[in-house]
């Protein structure tokens, strides 16, 4: 009787063992899942040098959920939602809300500086020393860390306009119903 | 030239919530007529008293509450679930039986939960169950029907029963009240007395009590209108009196002196009146067609149950709260399979 | 008769057809202007051929695109291009968008047309070519390119062509016109559709209440001798005509969640699109115009006009004896899915089947909204047997992943939930809503996957730099430790 209760037990030992290797969990899946949630604007108004940094410090508990201004309250919510906390109202020391925009470089004032280049996060200013700049609109995350560092004061944030390709169907008036 | 935008469908709407009530009220005519002609106007004198507490009670709490009063009391389902509590109460019962029925039926049971449509249990059965367990002595005081009172009370004698609790001075109170004939089958039968027995005793008529099977039928008849106006759907009624009646008719073939006939139990008590009219409340009921049957199958039986084995005389209320309970978990179980999906 | 089966659901709705269904097809006037939509549906745009100022030919192509999905367009008369500039387009969100604005000159003249001499002699290719290039689309009202569905792939074995007939929507028309006006053309043009799939089954599917449409087809069917082609009648049951509702109804088959209907062995196409192939294949000419049914009691007379497409609306509603006073909406296509106007001025495109000048009275104006008292109507109603009460709270609730759960995408916006619905709740807006909200956080969600790959390969890129910095520095130290070491080593040789 012991001995199969021994040998049972050693069984479920080595199927948790072996379950445990080949079920193994790479990385931190809460950083990933943090991470997922927020917008990849890579602007660090979070105080962060980027949307990782700042996942791994909330999963760290390092930082607040209400600290990115680009994922608004919809983000804190969905962060709150993740991680089992209570949502509260996005911090406003780190910014506000602002609605979706992209830098726009205006070229007769660009003088080819390339402080822009350098300080774009995701590489979506072209251009070489000398050489007007431009933005690929595309690919700009709208994380104004362009506008600060131009010495001429030629780029803009420009928002991104109602169009039949962003338009949305509208949601209906709620009344008490 | 410019033109309002509206998102469509643009047709007309084909129903509205008041619509649906009025109907619901105008069906309940029948069964309140024949009411009135058996036990008096007592049941008017209730309905009223009923319907301005509900009234006021709910611009109250919509006003605490800041909602629009005008364009939801005109909804009319303060006025159902009123009517509805009337008619189950005893029609002699005093005035603050009814006032605290209503009251606990549409400030607790309605608007704590958020109002209509959002209430998990049915308010006017949530009200009488309420009654019965706090006041069980004026909540089985039925009338005599008139076939077998022989007293006749007028307008004032009416009105100074219910609101001064007098009768009028050669009447005494047992004389006018009588079992209702559920209740006296259950207390007979536990004398010994075997239902063929009980069934010749003078309360009863063709099919269960005097008086009580008409109003039955009214109830019927207006339920059938229900039914024909699309108002209600076939489900709930059909499985509440399937339930019911399978459950009577195997009790029934398995011994005939110790349980009444399936007809007494589809015609007694508040049997009609829930399949068509309480059971069928949509906000309480489950939503799905499946769902629906199995739903009136459970509360058929559930009145069943507790009306032969239970601690009280009639069910429909208790069986219909049980029943809400379940609608969710119903509903979950028999979601519809999705045109071009997988079952 | 062939049998048919059923669908769950639907609506039995008043038809208002008789308001337009008897009268023939009158040929809509030469409008002085054309107006074209360069956008074709959501993200198809095409680029325009012509530039103002340059003056074009009826049938002249004036904007294509190579996206797979895209259909050139054709001038409808001969004119100049005037310009091209944003004007409000047909559209729901009554937006503007960039349009070719053509002036026309009043001589319709047209390009030569070329006719194929003989359709059964060329491949499935070949006229698939000529009907993506005669700018067909389904002229039911969703607009998808014919040659795309004429093209399932190989993967896919079609054994039924269905034409759509079934004009479910109240108040249209049009198609049950075409169909007594025209049924010769429509059978022609389902046998070369036939011939295009290489099916050998054809059904022609008009609603029990087109008798008139029914006879013709069936003389017309007659006169061809192709025993291939069948017509029958459906009940008339809103949503009927929709595609997987009627193929459903006609041959019992389910065409599968996100699937077509080539995947259970059907193409549908609508009856006019089949009069449209007909004419682009053997008279060379192609969709240019269409017959639109101008009705509702907002308009003084209520017909069937062939219009050219792009001719503003104001046009056609002026050929219509102008509007009722008691006018309140302007709505296009039918009653129940078509969209409401915010002015005439918008042209009629290849999707219009109808303009509804709806009066007052045949409208909903204003709902009173009252809290959803879980009736079950709405799932009665629902033709997808979807559970539109579930679907409503939690799109209401913004929460879209249980609208998923719910099989929010499986619903066809019909709009029979909300017509039945005692609480008059706006529910298909509620659903259109969390539909065009689940789509923005797909592309969000997608725009954000783009931005941390760019944003980690300049990590990576810094990190490199900064690396070979390091080790480009690393190495000037040694070879001058080298150097110095070396330098010192001669000093103490010396």
């Amino acid at each position: 009787m012991i001995l199969i209760i021994c040998i049972t037990f050693a069984v479920f030992g080595v199927i948790l063992g072996f379950s445990a290797i080949y079920f193994r969990v790479e990385g931190d899946p809460i950083v990933d899942k943090i991470e997922a949630i927020l917008p990849q604007t890579q602007c660090g108004q979070c105080s962060f040098p980027g949307c990782r940094p700042y996942a791994e410090a909330i999963a760290a508990g390092d930082a607040d959920i209400n600290q990115c201004p680009p994922g608004g309250q919809d983000g804190v919510e969905a962060l709150a939602d993740l991680l089992g906390v209570e949502a509260k109202p996005l911090n406003a020391e780190f910014g506000e809300e602002k609605p979706k925009s992209v830098a726009v470089i205006i070229e007769d004032l660009c003088i080819g500086c390339t402080k822009c280049i350098q300080a774009c996060p995701v590489d979506a200013i072209l251009g070489s020393a000398k050489m007007m700049h431009t933005v690929i609109a595309g690919e700009c995350t709208g994380c104004e860390l362009c506008v600060d560092p131009c010495p001429v004061d030629c780029i803009v944030m420009e928002p991104i306009p109602e169009d039949l390709n962003n338009w949305q169907w509208p949601e209906p008036e709620k009344k008490y119903a | 030239m410019k033109f309002s935008t509206v998102m469509s469908p643009h047709l007309q709407p084909v129903n509205s919530v008041d619509r649906v009530m009025l109907q619901v009220l105008l069906a309940l005519i029948p069964g309140i007529a024949a009411m009135t002609w058996f036990f008096g106007i007592g049941v008017l004198i209730n309905i009223t008293l009923a319907v301005v507490v509900a009234l006021l009670a709910e611009a109250s709490i919509l006003g605490l509450r800041g909602r629009p009063i005008g364009s939801t009391l005109k909804d009319l389902s303060a006025v159902v679930t009123a009517v509805l509590l009337a008619i189950s109460l005893p029609v002699i019962a005093p005035w603050w039986i009814t006032v605290v029925g209503i009251l606990f039926a549409i400030v607790i049971a309605k608007h704590l939960y958020g109002g209509l449509g959002y209430n998990p249990f049915n308010p006017a059965m949530a009200g009488y169950v309420l009654l019965l367990v706090s006041f069980p002595m004026q909540m089985t005081a039925w009338l005599a029907p008139i076939e077998l009172g022989s007293v006749a009370l007028n307008e004032v004698d009416w009105l100074k029963l219910i609101f001064l609790e007098q009768l009028p001075a050669n009447i005494e109170f047992d004389v006018i009240t009588m079992a209702t004939p559920l209740d006296s089958v259950r207390t007979q039968l536990g004398l010994g007395r075997s239902v063929p027995e009980i069934k010749t005793d003078s309360v009863f008529g063709l099919l269960a009590g005097k008086g009580w099977e008409w109003v039955a039928g009214g109830y019927l008849l207006g339920g059938l209108w229900l039914l024909w106006r699309k108002i209600i759907g076939w489900q709930i009624p059909v499985g509440l009196l399937l339930g019911l009646g399978l459950f009577a008719s195997i009790c029934y073939a398995i011994d005939s002196n110790q349980f009444a006939l399936p007809s007494f139990h589809l015609v007694a008590g508040a049997t009609m009146l829930g399949a068509f009219f309480i059971a069928t409340d949509p906000v309480t009921a489950a939503t799905s067609v499946n769902g629906r049957i199995i739903y009136g199958l459970l509360i058929g039986s559930l009145v069943y149950i507790i009306r032969v084995w239970g601690g009280y005389p009639d069910a429909m209320a208790f069986a219909v709260l049980l029943g809400n309970l379940t609608a969710p978990a119903i509903d979950y179980f028999t979601r519809p399979r999705v045109f071009g999906q997988k079952a | 008769m062939l049998k048919t089966w059923r669908f769950h659901g639907g609506l039995r709705l008043p038809a208002h057809k008789n308001l337009s269904a008897h009268r023939p097809i009158v040929n809509a006037a030469l409008p002085k202007q054309l107006i074209y939509p360069l956008q074709q549906r959501s993200g198809v745009q095409l680029k325009p051929t012509v530039t103002p100022g340059e003056s074009v030919l009826r049938g002249q192509i004036i904007a294509d695109s190579d996206h797979f999905l895209a259909t050139p367009l054709h001038a409808a008369s001969s004119g100049t291009v005037k310009t091209i500039e944003d004007r409000i387009i047909p559209h729901p969100s009554g937006l503007s968008d960039s349009c070719i604005i053509i002036d026309t000159d009043g001589r319709d003249e047209a390009l030569a047309s070329e006719p194929v001499a003989d359709y059964r002699l060329e491949p499935a290719s070949a006229l698939r070519t000529k009907i993506r290039q005669a700018g067909i689309v389904g002229l039911g009202g969703a607009a998808f390119p014919t040659s795309i569905k004429l093209n399932p792939g190989p993967q896919r074995h079609i054994d039924t062509l269905i034409l759509n007939g079934a004009e479910c929507e109240p108040y249209i028309t049009c198609d049950n016109v075409l169909m007594q006006a025209e049924p010769d053309t429509i059978v022609q043009g389902a046998l070369i559709l036939m011939h295009a799939l290489q099916v050998g089954n054809g059904i022609i599917a008009v609603e029990d209440h087109m008798t008139e449409a029914y006879e013709a087809l069936s003389a017309a069917i007659e006169q061809s001798r192709d025993r291939r082609l069948t017509v029958v009648k459906i009940p008339a049951l809103y949503p009927t005509g929709g595609e997987k509702q009627l193929i459903r109804v006609v041959t019992g088959k389910e065409t599968p969640s996100g699937g077509i209907p080539a995947d259970v062995g059907v193409i549908c196409q609508n009856v006019g699109t089949a009069a449209s192939v007909y004419n682009a294949i053997c008279r060379g000419l192609p969709l240019t115009e269409r017959v639109v049914t101008v009705t509702g009691q907002g308009v003084k007379q209520q017909q069937n006009l062939r219009a050219r497409i792009g001719t503003p609306i104001s046009d056609l509603i002026n050929q219509c004896g102008g509007y009722q006073d008691s006018v309140e909406r302007l709505i296009m296509g039918g009653p129940m899915m078509g969209f409401a106007l915010p002015e005439d001025d918008i042209p009629i495109v290849k999707a219009t089947n109808c303009i509804l000048a709806a009066a007052e009275s045949e409208v909903a104006t204003s709902k009173e909204t009252r809290p959803c008292i879980r009736c079950g109507d709405c799932a009665k109603a629902c033709p997808v047997d979807l559970l539109p009460q579930q679907l409503y709270w939690h799109s209401r609730a913004g929460n879209l992943e249980k609208c998923k759960e719910f099989s929010l995408f499986d619903c066809i916006e019909c709009g029979c939930c909300e017509v039945v619905c005692p609480s008059q709740i706006p529910l298909v807006q509620y659903y259109r809503a969390a539909k065009s909200k689940t789509v923005a956080k797909a592309k969000e969600a997608e725009k954000a996957a783009i931005a941390k790959r760019r944003h980690d390969f300049l990590l990576e890129r810094k990190a490199r730099e900064q690396a070979e910095r390091a080790e480009r520095s690393r190495r000037k130290k040694e070879s001058l430790a080298k150097l110095k070491a070396a330098e010192t080593a001669t000093e103490g040789a010396e």
